[in-house]
């Protein structure tokens, strides 16, 4: 036998296995999803209600973390929770969107005020419920969905963070409002992302037309572009890139980003860890951002998704949201972990935008930002 | 004139030609015979540049052109299986030799019409050269190798994969042309017969090694 | 031709060819993208959209970097593809596989490693966009032309030697001209490839200089407006189509059937300009491919300002002492489990590929005008935008028993999507230089059509498959777009980990990025290396 038809005898092999090829893999990933997801569940069988045994969906979006507390949930009501990734929020909102009445899970997080009025324009998108937990959630979230379509689950600032040993080395004050970005100390120190294509720099766009109103943000982003400013697309080449301490050899020691990021410079240090972060957050610069869940419209398992609505909420879920998602609680009174506490309290008067203004400006906005600042 | 002098070649640690010499004088037309895998085509390329020597040396009229590469050599060659350019017509492919040496057109467009009537194909300069017959090929092949005149003709197995009649037809006018270009040439062989018809003289490549063997 | 075409295939046999490559691409591409199309186009708005001068300026810019990007690739690239299938150099076959890295890593750590080599003058400059496109683009060259080199006698070029052609002489009128299918070929694929870029054009080029793929992106994902993201989409087709049908048509003509005999073994560089050859193309290769790989290593392994650790390994391979995270659980609990998901994904997708894509090249190089359109429609998905399929996909599959979202099958499938016009290009010039007359003899010995495919083409395929199915493995390893559409539920493959990775700002979780990264790639490398070593008899294989 030669080695040449030996070769093609496998390849012949190769392609009429792939239909089994198919089955196998699909049987393997299958078992292993759902085993991942099932282990905390097996054992439960006590606090069992209607709903034990059932299985519900949550959307959530790549960057999303499921905390470990999660388990508990199944523990409490055998009700297992499989966490299903698909995109940035933006991709998962728009998905519902197209897919509403017959949605891919039962439950979506992280639908966030930048996008929410059109979300619930969409006719059916969610179950509206009202959790028995709503008073204790902070009522300036709560207020944003008066019709409980959805339920605030965190929130998050988008702050300007700076480089706190460059301005120590260069022996300049760091900047401590808005305004102080266009002087001339600043020059060409601030790096942020394009609006059009970035949550964050969204978010930063906001915090300027809270601040400067809707007519005249557009001037203090002239002044900005004159001062020197670098844009870039998305937060990561911001961040990784361009800011002094991403690693990356940036130059500009002022970043947009959160207001969780310093604490992050922390936890996520290698051995032995700083004691403080070496970034700051400028308080004054801080856009409030809220993220919420709801039941999807068409899911079959509303009762179980109303289960984990409340799970959401409840103090156990919020107190480990700092640590695996950084974001804070929205729920009142949940005490931070130290390191939040210290050095990323949350911002306590941030700028906002209603989420009716957002969606009737955005578009708008941005194109203006972008005359103004690219153009 | 052509000397090859105490070649060795081997591969991968097999030796396939061992102390061969040989000699090529004036316009004398040379028969290579030898069975198959006895190195006659290696001992061709050797001559041509196109396989380097373990050790040894080709000289032409006295001077040492082992080092010298191909295309410098002017020595023209006959594949055995042609290898006419597959994306040239009959023409380009004649007149192939002529355009790397810088002839401008005109003069290789009357040279390849002369060649083609040589070789017994006018007209046929336009020819897509996948549409030859086994025949035809051989002719364009033989007429490329001419056209740059070159000094010395190596043929390797030019007449292999022909019928009877055919292969003597093109045996008689391979060696009218040769005669008539005067040019010497090495053509090798493994058919004895075809040698005694083209060739002045013949040799067996077995009798060209170091007298030990 | 025609009597070698009449000899394998009676036209039921060729159409039966063209049954399963149609099937896949009318079920996975064409319905959804109707789906999306009745969704949001209208002609009003394609109006619109090419009304708009910035809309105009977006298409051009994507349309002349694409350009230039696809002719410095096959310039860049023709050298090393060349020599590395000709000649006999020490490590060819890693080296073929390490050209092949770049393109399937995520492209954000490709632009991130490659921002970081650059001066910071020339971050998010077109020119910085070229040249990581190029970069990443060359394996394509590299591994297509290099098919086309292995398989180009290589006495071709001693008879033009002793016609008196110098190399350089043989080089251009002889190797060059019967290369130019493959290098159509690959410069059709390059160009689509620039044309659709995502990732790094948003890393490298910044936010001025948008392609028309972020500018569908944005407007599907971000400012929620399908309307104009449909009508971007339809005109980003329309142009793929046009493109196609060129390339096709350039590639068919030049297409010579004679030109490629038995595929032959890379042999010694044997004169000195050969070695010079050898010795300069091999280095400066490496050294061009490596480049952005050593920084990404290098990051790896800065885990704080200034300092070096192998912190972020052992979290990544889980040896050594656990990452001490201060009570925190780490991003991402299980990197290897994202690797397997990956590399089992990326199987799955090869296979795949590699069944429509034969069949697709087989039927397209038998058939005469159907064959045409059939390449072209399977050419349009990798000039779809990632984000239309993946949406197309999710409101297509949506009920009863072909409800596949959530289903870990749509990956493979949206990446094979992709896939298969490369496996195609890639056997199309191999197809079609079959001599008609082998086909015929094999017949004549009482072969069947399946038969005379199986011993005559298959064999003679054998070697661009394997080229093929090393792209499609490659793609689908480092694909991110259409998997990050595609919900799925517990088999998170590492791209994904990796963005999630580098969401959080800290140095070790981006050198835990980089390491995942590099075991990825790694990982991928031998793969591949293994492929090629299992594809050919020793030395032989492309």
């Amino acid at each position: 036998m030669t080695p040449t038809s030996r070769t093609n005898r496998l390849l012949v092999a190769m392609l009429a296995a792939v239909p089994f090829a198919l089955v196998a893999c699909g049987g393997s990933s299958s078992t292993s999803a759902s085993s991942t997801s099932s282990t905390a569940g097996a054992a439960t069988t006590a606090a069992a209600t209607g709903a034990a045994g059932e299985t519900i969906t949550m959307l959530v979006y790549d960057a999303f973390t499921e905390p470990e507390v999660l388990k508990s949930f199944t523990q409490q009501t055998g009700i297992t929770v499989r966490i299903a990734k698909g995109g940035d929020t933006g991709t998962l909102v728009n998905k519902a969107i197209l897919t509403a009445g017959n949605p891919e899970g039962d439950v979506l997080w992280g639908l966030d005020n930048t996008l929410l009025s059109r979300a619930l324009d969409t006719n059916g998108l969610f179950v509206p419920y009202a959790s028995g937990e709503l008073a204790s959630l902070d009522p300036a979230a709560t207020a944003l969905v008066p019709n409980h379509e959805v339920t605030p689950v965190d929130t998050g600032d988008v702050c300007l963070n700076y480089d706190k040993a460059w301005f120590a080395t260069n022996k300049i004050a760091p900047p401590t409002s808005l305004d102080d970005l266009i002087k001339p100390d600043y020059k060409g120190l601030l790096v942020l992302e394009n609006p059009a294509t970035s949550s964050p720099g969204l978010a930063f766009l906001l915090a300027t037309v809270a601040k400067y109103s809707p007519t005249g943000f557009t001037a203090w982003w002239a002044s900005l572009r004159a001062n020197g400013v670098t844009v870039v697309d998305s937060w990561d080449a911001a961040y990784y890139n361009e800011f002094t301490q991403g690693g990356g050899g940036g130059k500009h020691p002022i970043v947009v980003s959160y207001a969780s990021s310093p604490p992050a410079t922390v936890i996520y240090a290698a051995d032995p860890k700083p004691t403080e972060p070496t970034t700051a957050n400028v308080s004054a610069s801080c856009f409030r951002q809220v993220e919420f869940a709801g039941i999807l419209g068409g899911s079959k398992h509303v009762e179980a998704a109303q289960k984990l609505i409340d799970f959401l909420v409840s103090e156990q879920f919020q107190a480990a949201l700092p640590e695996s998602n950084f974001v804070y609680p929205v729920r009142t009174g949940v005490a931070l972990p130290d390191l939040f506490e210290r050095f990323a309290k949350p911002i306590a008067a941030p700028l906002t935008v209603s989420p009716a203004d957002i969606a009737a400006n955005r578009d708008q906005w941005i194109a203006a930002w972008t005359k103004a600042v690219l153009q | 004139m052509l000397h090859v002098v105490d070649v060795c070649v081997s591969f991968d640690g097999r030796t396939v030609l061992d102390h061969v010499s040989l000699h090529v004088g004036g316009n004398e037309v040379v028969a290579l015979l030898g069975p198959s895998g006895s190195g006659k085509s290696t001992l061709l390329r050797v001559v041509a540049g196109l396989q380097d020597v373990s050790s040894g040396v080709v000289r032409w009229d006295g001077t040492d052109i082992t080092q010298e590469p191909t295309h410098r050599r002017r020595f023209g060659f006959v594949f055995q299986d042609e290898q006419l350019f597959p994306h040239r017509d009959v023409a380009a492919n004649i007149g192939f030799g002529l355009r790397m040496a810088g002839t401008d057109r005109a003069s290789v467009a009357s040279r390849v019409s002369e060649l083609l009537a040589l070789v017994g194909l006018p007209g046929f300069g336009e020819r897509d050269v996948t549409t030859l017959s086994g025949g035809e090929a051989k002719r364009v092949a033989l007429a490329r190798a001419l056209a740059p005149k070159p000094r010395l003709m190596l043929l390797d197995e030019p007449l292999t994969g022909l019928d009877a009649a055919l292969h003597d037809r093109l045996a008689d006018d391979l060696r009218n042309l040769l005669r008539q270009a005067g040019l010497p040439a090495i053509l090798v062989t493994h058919d004895p017969a075809e040698a005694a018809r083209i060739a002045d003289r013949v040799v067996h490549l077995g009798d060209l090694g170091s007298g030990s063997r | 031709m025609d009597q070698g075409r009449a000899a394998v295939a009676p036209a039921r046999a060729r159409w039966a060819l063209a049954v399963v490559p149609v099937l896949f691409t009318a079920l996975f591409f064409l319905w959804p993208l109707g789906a999306i199309a009745a969704r949001g186009l209208s002609l009003g708005a394609i109006g619109d959209v090419l009304g708009d001068g910035y809309t105009r300026s977006v298409l051009w810019f994507t349309f002349w970097q694409a350009a230039v990007c696809s002719a410095g690739a096959v310039v860049v690239g023709v050298l090393p593809a060349y020599v590395l299938a000709r000649y006999r150099v020490p490590g060819r076959r890693l080296l073929l596989a390490l050209v092949t890295v770049p393109f399937m890593l995520p492209t954000v750590v490709v632009g991130s490693a490659f921002l970081a080599l650059l001066p910071a003058s020339m971050h998010r400059t077109v020119p910085a966009v070229l040249l990581a496109h190029v970069w990443v683009n060359l394996a394509v060259v590299v591994r297509t032309v290099g098919t086309s080199v292995a398989q180009m006698d290589p006495r071709l070029g001693d008879a033009a030697a002793t016609l008196g052609a110098s190399p350089w002489q043989v080089m251009r009128h002889v190797t060059l001209p019967l290369l130019r299918p493959a290098l159509w070929a690959s410069s059709a694929v390059v160009f689509l490839f620039c044309f659709t870029s995502f990732g790094i054009v948003r890393l490298v080029g910044g936010p001025s200089h948008p392609t028309l793929e972020v500018e569908i992106w944005r407007r599907t994902t971000q400012s929620l407006d399908l309307r104009t993201a449909a009508a971007l989409a339809v005109v980003q087709l329309v142009i793929v189509v046009g493109m196609t049908v060129v390339w096709s048509t350039a590639q068919a003509r030049t297409a010579t059937a004679t030109a490629m005999r038995t595929l032959l073994r890379p042999r010694r560089a044997r004169t000195a300009g050969q070695r010079a050859l050898v010795w300069i193309t091999v280095p400066a290769t490496t050294a061009v491919v490596l480049a952005p790989l050593a920084v990404m290593v290098e990051r790896s392994m800065c885990t704080a300002a200034g300092r070096h650790s192998l912190d972020a390994w052992r979290a990544v391979t889980g040896v050594g002492r656990a990452l001490g995270t201060g009570g925190t659980q780490p991003v991402v609990a299980d990197p290897w489990a994202t690797v397997l998901a990956s590399l089992r994904i990326a199987l799955v997708a090869t296979c795949i590929a590699l069944v429509v894509g034969t069949l697709a090249a087989c039927a397209i190089a038998y058939a005469r005008r159907g064959g045409r359109l059939l390449d072209a429609g399977l050419m349009l998905p990798l000039g779809t935008s990632a984000v239309t399929i993946g949406f197309g996909l999710i409101i297509t599959y949506n009920r009863g028993w072909y409800d596949l979202r959530g289903s870990w099958v749509m990956l493979p499938i949206g990446q094979a999507l992709v896939a298969v016009p490369f496996v195609v290009r890639v056997i199309l010039p191999t197809m079609r230089a079959i001599q008609p007359g082998l086909r015929e003899a094999a017949a004549t010995l009482g072969a069947s059509p399946w038969h005379v495919w199986r011993e005559v083409d298959l064999p003679v395929l054998r070697r661009s498959m394997g080229a093929g199915a090393g792209f499609a493995f490659a793609i689908s390893v480092g694909e991110f777009g259409a998997s990050s559409f595609l919900t799925r539920v517990g088999n998170e493959t590492a791209p994904i980990a990796i963005g999630r990775l580098i969401a959080r700002p800290s140095l070790l979780n981006l050198a835990q990025a980089y390491a995942l990264a590099t075991v990825l790639a790694v990982v991928t490398l031998v793969v591949i290396v293994v492929v090629d070593r299992l594809r050919g008899e020793r030395g032989a294989s492309f």
